[in-house]
């Protein structure tokens, strides 16, 4: 009896309910501000860069305060994935579904961002300037999804070029993460050696996040007989590299990839004396660095530190990080004027052409098109004297 | 007596019928989002009852359910991706291949005793994510990038969209697994579980071999947990190493004990808590939801050792109790 | 061969953080008789307030005084608040309550301390006036730590009326009370030791591994292979074993199994340990009662 009810009151419930539901690439009403959404590991093992995401709060914060962008304010709903790929599905899902923010926005993580990538493109939902360097952001595959840094294939692919330039007999060791960061710089090298990899890069080691240090890996690396050497690696690890190189008296030229050369997290703790001689990829600029004091972006960008995240290390470079992305959005929500639909934000952030950074390096510009999809595609090298790295050349591209 | 154990039974009835009323009709009451949590909420409430089978009716204590749940994962998304198995017969093939593999671990460790038990699989949950990642498997696990398979299209798509027909499967496969818990957990092998937990030497001794019991239940702990992670992918439409790590395994640990392990009923509000709680904590302390998730567990084994599930039974025996004393 | 020897030099100042972790794990086993799976988390939070103090200006040898009284006391503290009351009670809730300290002092210290990576100060001379590049200055001096806390260890339990009733009281409670041994408070006191060794192992191990909290991690396990190794009642066996593992992993990662199989290999010792000679290489095979 209790059983035939149920079921009664179920298919009248599956007659009621059954209308489609969700939206497509519509505009989304958002009257007098615009929310956007993210997803940031806040807590978990990857809580550094969790500074991003507060970065990124306290710009818009100062954007509302300024008045907002075209007169909106904006909103952002940041939630904690805790760096776990099935979380940020559940939180894209929620930030989608049941907050209906207008696009995805800065998110951390490459296994994430992979994981809600069809989900955000079948909804046609921006996912915009995911904070990873992947290759596979720039891939028309996924219209709906555009990296923001210089991706670490075009970042090795120029160490590679600068070698083959300097020391064309060289013989290069690498050290790399076994995930997808390494294994983009790597490819990168096989890219910018092109037939003569085999030849330059002679013995390669990966670590794992677990590995309590990777000094044998460089000890593995040096009997090899390197004189030249990549640190594929983050903070940690690339601290241990740089430090170990120099314990046992290697004196390879050491290219330190970008992820692992910020001078307050990476150099200070390996040891400034020992990180004399590094080159690294930069394309923001170093807030640390002594020139940059009255550099008018840098001024700016430590005004707003001080007002908007007192009590925070303005050197940490994820919030350079977060400060700068943030700007770049608001540059496409600016030349959005009042069709804030999402198509219209994927054109405009397809559309950025020449666009000066203020934090980033001189010449190094963000640029995008139908077809261009990585916004930063640059980096100027730069040689570390001791106390800052000093830049050299000019701004590199890939190709 | 009669009179109190029938109203025992019959709210029991009540209670059985309200809980499957509400799964039944809520996801057409609800958004796709919820309906998905809801999916999540199932796969873990699986997960954990795998849990319970294993520490709470065995006494042999697993931090590693997190590796059996990544293994049913990969099992169902290579079948699904690479043999083109039908996804909703994934977890089957999943829990097939858990079950093997459960069993021979389980008769690997079969003479590990409590805390070196706990020891082991704890240092088999911290390795997980690195065997996943071996180059030497790249070919069908994808490597450190994992698996974008896209979530599997409702078969009635006029009747249910996607995300309600994946909760249905993962109902369904709810509803078998607990409903065979139940059964065997009330017919002789589960006196003898409980024999060999509580007397290991006196169960031993009247005839129950010990070693093939644990490794069995070893094998259908890992059954289960094998079928809630093959569940889990599809859920999610993506697996990768990151997915599956130590903390996994703690969660699962903590709806077990949460809920109360040795009593199936609290596999729900186990599964329940480990989807809504982390939200909830960090809601309260944007900082510190891990704090709060270790100081709750303390509490908890130290409060109400028994968990949800023996908390509402001793309020249960407490009514029972009182109304007894009353004069009729 | 130049090679394997730097390949087996450095897996020894590994092996010195894994040998200090196992100490702080044997002193709780020898106490309790229990493993202590949060071991780890302890120690990285006890740098944490080590790193605090220095950075607040004391002087390096101060702030390590203090920090082991810190840790001691925290020690004391867990055993008698949470441990006391779990006596008697099944291995399920002791592991559980393990699983809370890790993942609580891990959260604590993230909350506090935040995630930043910070360096730690080594208190030995940087410069190598042994002229050697195989071992840095701290590695040396680490190793030299380890053994005199090894030593020391070892002594205490040999030769010290309360090493003596310490052991009496986790093998036999009921005969060392008859005897006059206050049994609940040698359970507090092991934890106490073991919280200081664990910070020894700490600023011992952070300014090679770095000091974030996360730190321990990656450390512990291999901890618990060395410990089960060596012999996890055996206060100089599990060291020896922390060496050992430093070693192997080494070698078998350089030249056997490769770089990315080192954390299977640890799993695969830790298990087969457990499963063929659960005593581990040094220590004495006990026998269970019934």
């Amino acid at each position: 009896m209790t059983k035939k009810i149920c079921l009664l009151a179920l298919l009248a419930v599956v007659a009621g309910c059954s209308k489609p539901s969700g939206g497509g690439g519509g505009s989304v009403a958002t009257g007098g501000t615009i929310k956007i959404g993210q997803t940031m590991p806040f807590s978990g093992p990857a809580s550094a860069y969790g500074m991003i995401g507060k970065a990124d709060a306290a710009y818009f914060k100062m954007i509302n305060d300024k008045g907002g962008v075209n007169g909106r304010k904006i909103e952002l709903v940041a939630l904690d994935d805790g760096y776990s790929p099935p979380k940020t599905v559940e939180a894209t899902r929620k930030l989608v579904e049941s907050e209906n923010v207008l696009i995805d926005f800065g998110s951390v993580g490459t296994a994430s961002n992979t994981a809600v990538q069809g989900y955000l493109n079948d909804k046609k939902v921006p996912q915009l300037f995911v904070a990873t360097g992947g290759d596979k952001w720039a891939d028309p595959a996924h219209p709906w999804t555009l990296g923001w840094q210089p991706s670490y294939s075009v970042e090795s692919k120029i160490y590679a070029k600068y070698l083959l330039q300097t020391k064309p007999d060289a013989k290069m060791c690498v050290l790399f993460q076994n995930d997808d960061f390494g294994k983009d710089m790597l490819s990168g090298l096989k890219q910018g050696f092109g037939d003569q990899f085999d030849k330059r890069v002679i013995k390669t080691a990966s670590y794992e996040v677990t590995d309590p240090t990777v000094d044998s890996q460089i000890v593995t690396l040096q009997a090899a007989g390197c004189d030249a050497l990549l640190t594929a690696a983050t903070p940690k690890f690339a601290a241990q590299s740089i430090r170990k190189v120099f314990d046992i008296g290697w004196k390879p030229l050491h290219f330190v990839a970008n992820v692992g050369a910020a001078i307050t997290t990476v150099l200070k703790p390996a040891g400034l004396d020992k990180s004399v001689g590094l080159i690294t990829g930069l394309y923001l600029k170093d807030p640390s660095e002594p020139a940059m004091a009255s550099d008018p972006g840098i001024v700016a960008y430590q005004a707003f530190m001080k007002q908007y995240m007192p009590g925070t290390d303005p050197n940490d470079t994820n919030a350079v990080y977060g400060y700068g992305q943030s700007m770049t959005l608001i540059q496409v929500f600016t030349q959005c004027g009042d069709d804030l639909s999402r198509d219209n934000v994927m054109k405009q952030a397809k559309n950025l052409s020449n666009f000066e950074l203020p934090v980033a390096l001189p010449g190094i510009k963000i640029n995008t098109s139908a077809t261009d999809l990585r916004p930063f595609s640059q980096v100027q090298l730069a040689k570390f004297n001791g106390t800052s790295f000093e830049r050299f050349g000019s701004a590199l591209s890939a190709d | 007596m009669r009179g109190a154990a029938g109203r025992s039974a019959r709210a029991r009835l009540v209670l059985t019928a309200l809980v499957a009323t509400a799964a039944l009709v809520a996801p057409f009451l609800l958004g796709d989002y919820q309906v998905y949590q809801l999916s999540v909420i199932v796969v873990y409430i699986v997960a954990v009852l795998g849990f319970d089978l294993l520490t709470g009716f065995t006494g042999q204590v697993s931090l590693g359910q997190g590796a059996f749940f990544a293994l049913g994962a990969y099992t169902g998304v290579i079948a699904l991706t690479k043999l083109h198995v039908p996804y909703a017969a994934t977890p089957v093939l999943a829990g097939a291949v858990c079950f093997v593999v459960g069993t021979l671990f389980g008769r690997t460790v079969a003479r590990l005793e409590g805390l070196y038990l706990a020891l082991a699989t704890f240092a088999l949950a911290i390795a997980t994510p690195q065997i996943l990642k071996l180059d030497a498997l790249d070919a069908w696990t994808g490597g450190s990038q994992g698996i974008n398979f896209g979530k599997p299209a409702s078969p009635l798509p006029t009747l249910l969209n996607d995300d309600r027909s994946l909760y249905f499967l993962c109902l369904a496969f709810a509803f078998l697994l607990y409903t065979g818990a139940w059964n065997l957990l009330r017919g002789p092998t589960g006196r003898a579980l409980v024999a060999l937990r509580d007397q290991p030497v006196a169960a031993a001794t009247v005839g129950i071999d010990v070693a093939a019991y644990r490794s069995t239940a070893f094998g259908v702990s890992a059954l289960y947990t094998g079928v809630a992670g093959a569940l889990g992918a599809l859920v999610a439409g993506f697996i990768s190493p990151d997915s599956y790590t130590l903390f996994l395994s703690i969660q699962i640990l903590v709806g077990g004990v949460i809920g109360g392990i040795t009593a199936i009923g609290g596999a729900i509000f186990g599964g329940a808590f480990i989807e809504i709680v982390p939200d909830l904590v960090s809601k309260i302390s944007d900082a510190a939801p891990w704090a709060l998730y270790g100081l709750l567990l303390i509490v908890c084994i130290m409060v109400m050792p028994g968990g949800v599930a023996g908390l509402a039974r001793s309020i249960l025996h407490a009514a029972e109790k009182s109304r007894k004393a009353r004069p009729r | 061969m130049q090679a394997l020897l730097h390949q087996i030099f450095s897996g020894l100042a590994n092996g010195a953080i894994y040998a200090s972790v196992a100490l702080a794990l044997v002193m709780i086993f020898k106490a309790t008789h229990e493993v202590n799976f949060a071991q780890g988390e302890l120690a990285m939070f006890s740098t944490f307030v080590a790193s605090s103090l220095i950075n607040a200006g004391w002087p390096y040898w101060g702030a390590f005084v203090a920090t082991l009284a810190f840790s001691f006391v925290v020690g004391v503290v867990i055993e008698r608040v949470v441990m006391r009351p779990l006596q008697g009670a099944p291995a399920l809730n002791t592991v559980v309550v393990f699983i809370g300290l890790l993942v609580l002092f891990n959260g604590l210290a993230s909350w506090i301390f935040g995630h930043t990576m910070r360096e730690f100060p080594s208190p030995f001379p940087p410069a190598a006036w042994y002229g050697s590049s195989y071992l840095s200055p701290h590695e040396v001096g680490m190793i030299g730590v380890t053994l005199v806390v090894l030593t020391i260890v070892f002594l205490f339990f040999r030769f010290t009326r309360l090493g003596l009733a310490m052991r009496a009281a986790a093998e036999n409670p009921h005969s060392s009370r008859l005897v006059g041994i206050n049994v609940g408070w040698m359970l507090a006191l092991g934890w106490g030791l073991a919280g200081a060794l664990g910070a020894v192992a700490g600023m011992m191990a952070a300014p090679i591994v770095y000091l974030e909290p996360n730190m321990m991690s990656g450390v512990i396990l291999y901890g618990f292979a060395a410990a089960l190794l060596g012999g996890i009642d055996n206060p100089w066996g599990a060291p020896l074993g922390g060496f050992l593992v430093g070693v192997l992993e080494n070698v078998a990662g350089a030249y056997l199994v490769g770089s990315h199989l080192k954390l299977a290999l640890a799993l695969a010792l830790i298990i087969g340990v457990l499963l063929f000679k659960p005593s581990g290489l040094f220590g004495k095979t006990t026998v269970v009662r019934v």
